[in-house]
């Protein structure tokens, strides 16, 4: 049982995809904007990693392994258009927002990851929750940065004035870099830090060591 | 049982994987297109709404819309066309036709919008007496980054401006993006589309227009930061305006409204 208490909520802080695994990072540069854009992202992109998790494991001893990644991205894809459809269907505005990203889940790299290295080895019932897992971990990140770039860019939080901006006659100066994607970076780098400094295990060995400083007069 | 990795079983696995892939894809299209449509048609209805100025939270869209008749106008000599269901008459998909559509010249295209359709859809709003209240134009033109698309709410007379919204563009947020800032689009309401000698005449100003500025009536003021943003708005208002758009039609719609006013 802890086993899968582990699966479900070890990816959220421990073993984050986002954070840890640096998987998925252009959607959560394009669709943290607004609250309510990422809620749905986050949504759609556990929905997505959860079922296609659940349909590869449930049919892993099926796949050959020359066409592996041609069916687990036949399986994603189908998944990605039903959600973009159903978001066509009953929340239209938001689909509007989110445009070209929802079939864009498609390339994220966490689905796949995650098909590959999870749910081709193990019983359905557990690739399942992980995949769960792993969009929880995902959302944890995109909700994060998405309070930080609306409250701080917009001055609203899920489209709700929370600072009065200057523009409408209030006091908060609006920061508009934090409406701009790059801004997602600067942001996701922070809690990467913020994480890394709260759990030092999950900080990298260096790769390189520095040498030991050599004197002017040394040098002739 | 036949080995997993023999070309015989990688086929079949590929084959039933899409097979029951397709279905579900298609299953889930086919069901849930007549509510997407539905979403479709009532997005822009709240946009053709939105410019006309009418709204009332005690009412539904379509009852309100149902103040609004769809009429469809031919470009080149600005009379309306009779045709069945014009409410089923796309604009964006007629432009691209080569039937429907007609190609348009670098140096008349100063919208940029390069193919433009030979008909255009109007709607005319009533009021509760069922006389003519205002006339609503759909207007598209290239911004910095994208076609803006919007609606362009007229008066009676086809020359003062109602109301400019655009429902669909990707201008820069916080830049380009503030034509969506009701305090600009609340500049629109009073300015004259054309000038005294008929000219399309809409023209950007950098800085407050007040009622000092010379011309003021057909003078806007430019969105600080997004000046390509705010010279696209320029350029498509006085192409919407122009011979090309619906020139033709608006002076149909002067003559009678100066006939009507005598």
């Amino acid at each position: 049982m802890s086993d899968k208490k582990e699966i479900l909520l070890g990816p959220i802080f421990d073993n984050n995809p986002i954070a840890l695994q640096i998987l998925g990072i252009c959607s959560a540069l394009a669709v943290t904007s607004n609250l309510n854009t990422t809620l749905t992202m986050c949504i759609a992109l556990t929905a997505v990693t959860a079922f296609s998790n659940l349909f590869i494991s449930a049919i892993r001893n099926q796949i050959p392994s020359s066409i592996r990644i041609i069916v687990q991205m036949t399986i994603i894809a189908s998944l990605v258009i039903v959600v973009d459809q159903i978001l066509k269907a009953f929340a239209y505005s938001t689909s509007k927002q989110l445009s070209v990203f929802v079939g864009l889940i498609i390339t994220n790299c966490i689905v796949m990851g995650r098909a590959e290295a999870f749910a081709m080895k193990n019983p359905p019932s557990v690739s399942f929750i992980d995949g769960i897992g792993n969009g929880l971990g995902y959302s944890a990140i995109l909700l994060g940065l998405g309070v930080v770039r609306e409250l701080f860019g917009a001055g609203k939080l899920f489209g709700i004035e929370v600072f009065q901006l200057i523009n409408e006659g209030g006091w908060y100066n609006p920061n508009g870099l934090l409406l701009l994607p790059p801004s997602a970076f600067f942001l996701i780098g922070l809690f990467i830090w913020a994480i890394r400094a709260w759990k030092p295990k999950q900080v990298e060995e260096k790769e390189y060591r520095l040498a030991p400083h050599s004197r002017t007069s040394e040098a002739f | 049982m036949s080995n997993k990795e023999s070309v015989s079983k990688t086929i079949t696995v590929a084959a039933a994987v899409c097979l029951v892939c397709s279905i579900i894809v298609s299953t889930a299209a086919v069901v849930l297109k007549p509510k997407q449509q539905v979403n479709k048609a009532l997005d822009k209805k709240q946009n053709i709404l939105a410019a006309a100025g009418l709204s009332d939270p005690n009412k539904s869209v379509d009852e309100l819309f149902e103040q609004i008749e769809i009429r469809i106008v031919d470009i080149a000599s600005g009379d309306y066309v009779d045709v069945e269901d014009p409410g089923g008459y796309d604009q964006r998909k007629a432009a691209k036709d080569p039937e429907m559509g007609v190609i348009l010249d670098g140096d008349i295209d100063i919208a940029g919008i390069k193919r433009q359709a030979k008909r255009a859809t109007v709607y005319l709003a009533k009021n509760e007496a069922g006389e003519l209240d205002s006339i609503i134009l759909p207007v598209h033109g290239y911004g910095l980054w994208s076609t803006l698309y919007g609606f362009l709410a007229l008066e009676v007379d086809g020359n003062t401006i109602k109301g400019l919204g655009f429902y669909d563009h990707a201008e820069t947020p916080g830049l380009g993006g503030e034509v969506d800032n009701p305090k600009w689009k609340a500049q629109w309401p009073g300015k004259k589309l054309f000038d005294a000698e008929g000219n399309p005449a809409i023209t950007l100003y950098k800085g407050t227009v007040d009622s000092a500025t010379p011309n003021a009536e057909v003078k806007f003021d430019t969105l600080s930061g997004a000046t390509i943003t705010s010279r696209g708005v320029e350029n498509l208002m006085r192409y919407w305006a122009g011979d090309h758009g619906f020139g033709p039609y608006l002076q149909n719609i002067h003559k009678q409204f100066a006939k009507e006013g005598v």
